[in-house]
């Protein structure tokens, strides 16, 4: 699902365009991220009156409420809007990924074949990523943004295939020959120190 | 009925000390219409698979049947016959001949079958047309961009009334957008009857097909099972975890 971040300056994306009301924004907020992230009016109307309180965007009727009350963007909202697009999102945190665990914890239990666990996962996401390609077969020539979110979903799931194979192929050759002791300083104390 | 059927498939290269087990006992089966794809690292066996398929290896045990027949009880010239007229190669590096234009490079294949030229040209240039290529029907391979020459290897490989189309990493060193292409056109002939394996690490690629079969080793180990409706993606409610 979107975070609430995403929605609040997906929102002021939309008013960007021009002054809309609330069930249009919600509207537009689905078809422009190809109707895959739902999104309930009573989340739209929470971020809007946020928005408003922080002086991003203003209500033309403050003191009308319902379907009927439009917003516009103010010229704090685009500064906020135009710093949001060119800030990346934060991705410097270490790995605690519940299949990184998992792959690690498979080497430690007795009896149980690692390279099984990773093709279990292998097959999970190959399974799901048919799914996703299956949809843009169908849908893609027709809904720009839903082939850009498909897109993103397919590139994630296939980074984490792309793991598990060099996972696999790492862990073989590991069990071909095992390497000596090395003094290159281990992960922990590595983003310890980057810290 | 399955048009590419491999039972019990093994080969090995070698003898005694030095011998080395490219593919034990390989069964797969792929009907007319539908894209298998095989995926498995390097040294896995994926190519060996694809050239024993295709004819162009024997099996050191084993069978291979294209539409029900045996290729062990074909002759040679039937097997010649069979790999120009029934199957259609495409390789990571295309193989197509420089000296030859494209509409050549697609016609060559029913020209060596004895079509008369002037058919085949029209059998080459409706191929390149349905591809979106009839404007470079006489540019030469270095003309063409590595988007085109792929998509010329396609057409060649699927020329007058092919029925298997065998693929090994087909998007090669391609970019996500042409190696999409390259999946679509494949499918395109699957729609149009045609059996299809595709041989790739890329999972990308493979998401592509019906059914997807994992090699390690030179043995399936695993296969994917036909995906529910894509729809429970877009189901709001969590996903029930299978891990």
């Amino acid at each position: 699902m979107c975070n609430t971040m995403s929605v609040r300056h997906a929102l002021l994306a939309l008013l960007s365009e021009g002054p809309k009301y609330g069930l249009q924004l919600r509207q537009e907020f689905e078809s422009g991220t190809g109707e895959i992230w739902p999104l309930n009016i009573g989340q739209v109307y929470t971020t809007l009156q946020r928005l408003e309180r922080d002086g991003l965007i203003e209500s033309d009727e403050p003191e009308r409420e319902g379907p009927q009350k439009g917003f516009r963007i103010t010229e704090s909202g685009s500064a906020e809007l135009s710093a949001w697009l060119s800030t990346p999102p934060d991705m410097t945190s270490p790995p605690r990924d519940e299949l990184v665990i998992k792959v690690l914890s498979a080497l430690r239990v007795p009896g149980v074949d690692v390279h099984d666990v990773i093709q279990i996962h292998r097959r999970y996401l190959v399974e799901l990523m048919q799914q996703w390609t299956r949809l843009k077969e169908d849908e893609a020539d027709f809904d720009l943004q839903f082939a850009l979110v498909v897109d993103a979903e397919l590139f994630r799931l296939d980074a984490v295939v792309r793991w598990l194979d060099m996972a696999d192929g790492r862990l073989k050759r590991a069990a071909l020959e095992p390497p000596a002791r090395s003094a290159v300083p281990r992960l922990a104390r590595r983003l310890v120190v980057r810290r | 009925m399955s048009f590419l059927e491999l039972r019990l498939v093994s080969k090995s290269y070698g003898e005694g000390a030095t011998e080395v087990h490219a593919l034990s006992e390989i069964n797969l089966s792929v009907d007319r219409g539908s894209l298998v794809a095989v995926m498995g690292p390097s040294g896995s066996g994926k190519s060996t698979l694809l050239m024993i398929a295709g004819s162009l290896e024997e099996p050191t045990s084993g069978e291979v049947l294209i539409d029900g027949a045996a290729l062990q009880t074909m002759s040679r010239n039937d097997k010649a016959r069979l790999r120009r007229r029934t199957i259609g190669y495409v390789f990571q590096d295309f193989n197509l001949l420089a000296g030859l234009t494209a509409v050549e490079n697609v016609s060559l294949p029913l020209e060596l079958d004895g079509v008369q030229a002037r058919k085949a040209h029209a059998a080459g240039m409706a191929a390149l047309e349905e591809l979106g290529l009839a404007d470079r029907e006489t540019h030469y391979p270095d003309e063409l961009s590595g988007g085109e020459r792929q998509r010329v290897a396609i057409a060649r490989a699927v020329v007058g009334e092919r029925h298997l189309l065998l693929a090994d990493e087909p998007s090669g060193a391609l970019d996500s957008t042409n190696g999409e292409a390259v999946m679509r056109m494949i499918l395109a002939a699957c729609k149009q009857g045609v059996a299809a394996v595709v041989v790739t690490h890329d999972a990308q690629l493979a998401s592509w097909a019906d059914r997807v079969v994992f090699l390690r080793d030179g043995r399936v180990v695993d296969q994917t099972v036909p995906p529910p409706s894509p729809e429970s993606l877009l189901d709001p409610s969590p996903q029930p975890s299978k891990r």
